[in-house]
């Protein structure tokens, strides 16, 4: 029998990976492990989550797809649209600001000609300003993946976008 | 030279790892807390210490541990605390990536205590590396017995747990925290009922800091009564404050409660003064929820005393001349940095983070945000100044969880001590910029 049932599927490493993060928590309170698992799904289906891909994992919780959709839209580390190869998450919060953070935001915009919440037109970089993420003495900094770059100057950031660059072409 | 209890032994090599915590006598507390005291008598010491929560209100934290409801046959829960999103707040980071089997044993020790058999560190998504760190020491101290089934033969079980947010400050609200871990949108609750009576899944919880329960392990270790002679008065022990803004050497400091104000900011064994030879203007001592405090507030009260580094110096003078220690997050502005900027940028940082669940939340954060920035822009009126501060006066209090507050309270604190720098932005702008009264100098990034 022919099924309209969707391709999307994670790997099996991720499959054991949820199922153990799964059995962290009682029977019955699967849903605990939700954004621990749109965490995973976002890193292996291109940085963002789509609604199949958030039906699918639906479907996985045995939960309502709405019980996704309001999650997945509260928490700013999900991204509901496509976004860059590289998403560059600038931390834009007062104490960041003490040390220069607003020069670097207007660098990063100058070089790769686009404004917070843009992605270059060959859809390489993505830029975020996003709220304090803990590293506030280590300022300027951002957030690339699982990556923080702290002490941020301009000569840095250079090498930095052209290391991206050459990895993600 | 401060004493030093949490990062005691931060700097010994490869401490993170289990064998050389171990072996520098870590889990001690374990065998002596599982071995000889009863979990009453664990809450007894904490008690005894007098050691308040570090992650910003100060509670008391052996008084919150005895709330907990013990009905029969219902699990209880500790949920550890690492969301750690206060601007000016990375304190809960370096420990846990530094030396994370001291948190562990500061868990193992409080889930004795509370009669939890499982527990949970919920921590900020972006702390996904601290994460991977906490699950590999937690698997290591599982493997040695720590955890588990019947450790040490005691007959007792616990089993720990990482679980990540994803981006929402509010999720540092204890209600809130458990509707995050509960898989759902961080929407603080209303109490009562209070955690320690239902809580994670309706289950009696209670939630600590990092920092808080990282200090129960000293407490087991040397005892409720020593660790009380640590520190200054009720503000006991040690406290860790994350230093940065415009300071010579930004950093997390570990500090006796009791130091000074002056010999923290100006001393080179802590922040080593301000940055380039300027001058300081403004400080924010607890985070950015806590009232700032003008140059002439920051090492003396305003009865000309010396303010210390404890929770009552820093709120004597309550908020008029005070502010609070908070959760030690120690921001510092030299003379050329805007005080209307900053308030507007953190105005802009609540009203990003209301969960929008109240309307004076939700409202008034975002008509400050607006009011703000039109005055930082050069466009305000006067009356946007009592505007501000009457749309602050109209949040507080009168809202589920105190983000409201913590909203409020820099805005009005500023205007308090910098109202002038406020009127100038209104009336002068073109002079403001010129003159340099704290408008920044470069262009203004448009938002
Ligand atoms: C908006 C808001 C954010 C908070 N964020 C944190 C946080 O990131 N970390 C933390 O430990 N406590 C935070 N708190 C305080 C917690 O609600 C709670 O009081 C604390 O975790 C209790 O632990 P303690 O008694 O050990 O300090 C926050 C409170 C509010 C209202
Ligand atoms: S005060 Fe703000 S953050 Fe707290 S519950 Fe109300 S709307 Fe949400
Ligand atoms: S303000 Fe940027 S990391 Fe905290």
């Amino acid at each position: 029998m022919e099924t309209t049932e969707s391709k999307i599927q994670f790997k099996p490493e991720s499959l054991a990976e949820i199922d153990r993060i799964i059995k962290q928590f009682p029977e019955g309170k699967q849903k605990s492990a939700l954004i621990r698992i749109l965490h995973i799904a976002q890193h292996e289906f291109g940085n963002w989550l789509s609604v199949e891909l958030m039906d699918y994992i639906a479907d996985l919780l045995k939960i309502k797809p709405i019980e996704v959709y309001e999650v997945a839209s509260f928490y700013s580390m999900y991204n509901l649209n496509p976004v860059g190869k590289v998403v560059m998450e600038v931390c834009h919060t007062g104490p960041c600001c003490l040390v220069g953070v607003e020069k670097l935001i207007k660098h990063i915009e100058n070089t790769l000609n686009i404004k917070p919440g843009e992605t270059t037109a060959d859809g390489m970089f993505t830029l975020k300003t996003v709220e304090c993420l803990g590293a506030c003495g280590y300022g300027p900094m951002m957030q690339i993946g699982e990556t923080y770059h702290e002490k941020l100057n301009i000569e840095k950031l250079d090498n930095l976008l052209s290391v991206l660059r050459q990895q993600n072409s | 030279m401060g004493r030093k209890i949490l990062l005691e032994k931060t700097d010994i090599e490869n401490i993170h790892t289990y064998n050389v915590y171990r072996k520098e006598g870590g889990y001690s507390a374990v065998e002596k807390a599982l071995k000889k005291m009863t979990p009453d008598e664990v809450v007894e010491e904490v008690k005894k210490s007098g050691l308040r929560g570090r992650g910003g209100a100060g509670f008391p934290a052996g008084m919150k541990w005895s709330f907990i409801a013990k009905p029969e046959g219902v699990p209880r829960y500790l949920l550890c605390n690492a969301d750690e999103s206060e601007p000016g707040t990375f304190k809960d980071r370096f420990l846990m990536e530094k030396i994370p089997h001291l948190l562990i044993e500061g868990m193992i020790l409080s889930s004795y205590a509370l009669g939890c058999n499982t527990s949970y560190i919920y921590i900020r998504g972006e702390y996904m590396w601290i994460l991977r760190i906490l699950e590999k020491a937690l698997a290591e101290a599982r493997q040695h017995g720590w955890l588990g089934k019947n450790i040490l033969n005691s007959g007792y079980n616990l089993e720990i747990y990482v679980s990540p947010g994803a981006g929402a400050y509010i999720c540092g609200e204890e209600t809130a925290l458990i509707e995050s871990l509960e898989g759902k949108r961080g929407n603080p609750r209303m109490k009562p009922p209070f955690p320690a009576v239902k809580g994670l899944w309706q289950s009696p919880t209670v939630v600590n800091n990092v920092e808080t329960l990282s200090s129960v392990v000293s407490i087991v270790n040397i005892g409720g009564d020593e660790y009380a002679k640590i520190g200054l008065g009720k503000s006991t022990g040690t406290k860790l404050i994350s230093a940065c803004g415009n300071i010579r050497k930004p950093g997390v400091y570990e500090i006796e409660l009791g130091l000074s104000v002056e010999e923290f900011l100006y001393s080179d064994e802590y922040c080593g003064g301000i940055n380039d030879g300027k001058r300081l203007k403004a400080c924010i001592p607890g985070g950015s929820s806590v009232p700032v405090l003008p140059h002439y507030l920051v090492t003396k009260t305003a009865k000309g005393e010396q303010r210390l580094m404890t929770y009552e110096s820093l709120s004597d003078g309550g908020f008029a001349t005070g502010s609070m220690l908070g959760s030690g997050g120690f921001i510092v502005f030299d003379e050329d940095q805007c005080i209307v900027r900053n308030t507007w940028n953190f105005s802009r940082f609540y009203h990003h983070e209301s969960c929008g669940q109240c309307s004076p939340c939700r409202e008034g954060t975002g008509w400050m945000d607006k009011v703000l920035h039109r005055i930082e822009y050069g466009k305000g009126n006067m009356r946007d100044i009592d505007l501000l501060v009457s749309i602050s006066k109209n949040i507080e209090g009168n809202t589920i969880c105190p983000l409201g507050d913590a909203a409020a309270w820099p805005v009005a604190s500023a205007i308090r001590h910098f109202r002038e720098e406020f009127e100038w932005h209104i009336s002068e702008p073109v002079k403001c910029l010129e003159k340099n009264y704290g408008l920044v100098k470069e262009p203004i990034l448009e938002v």
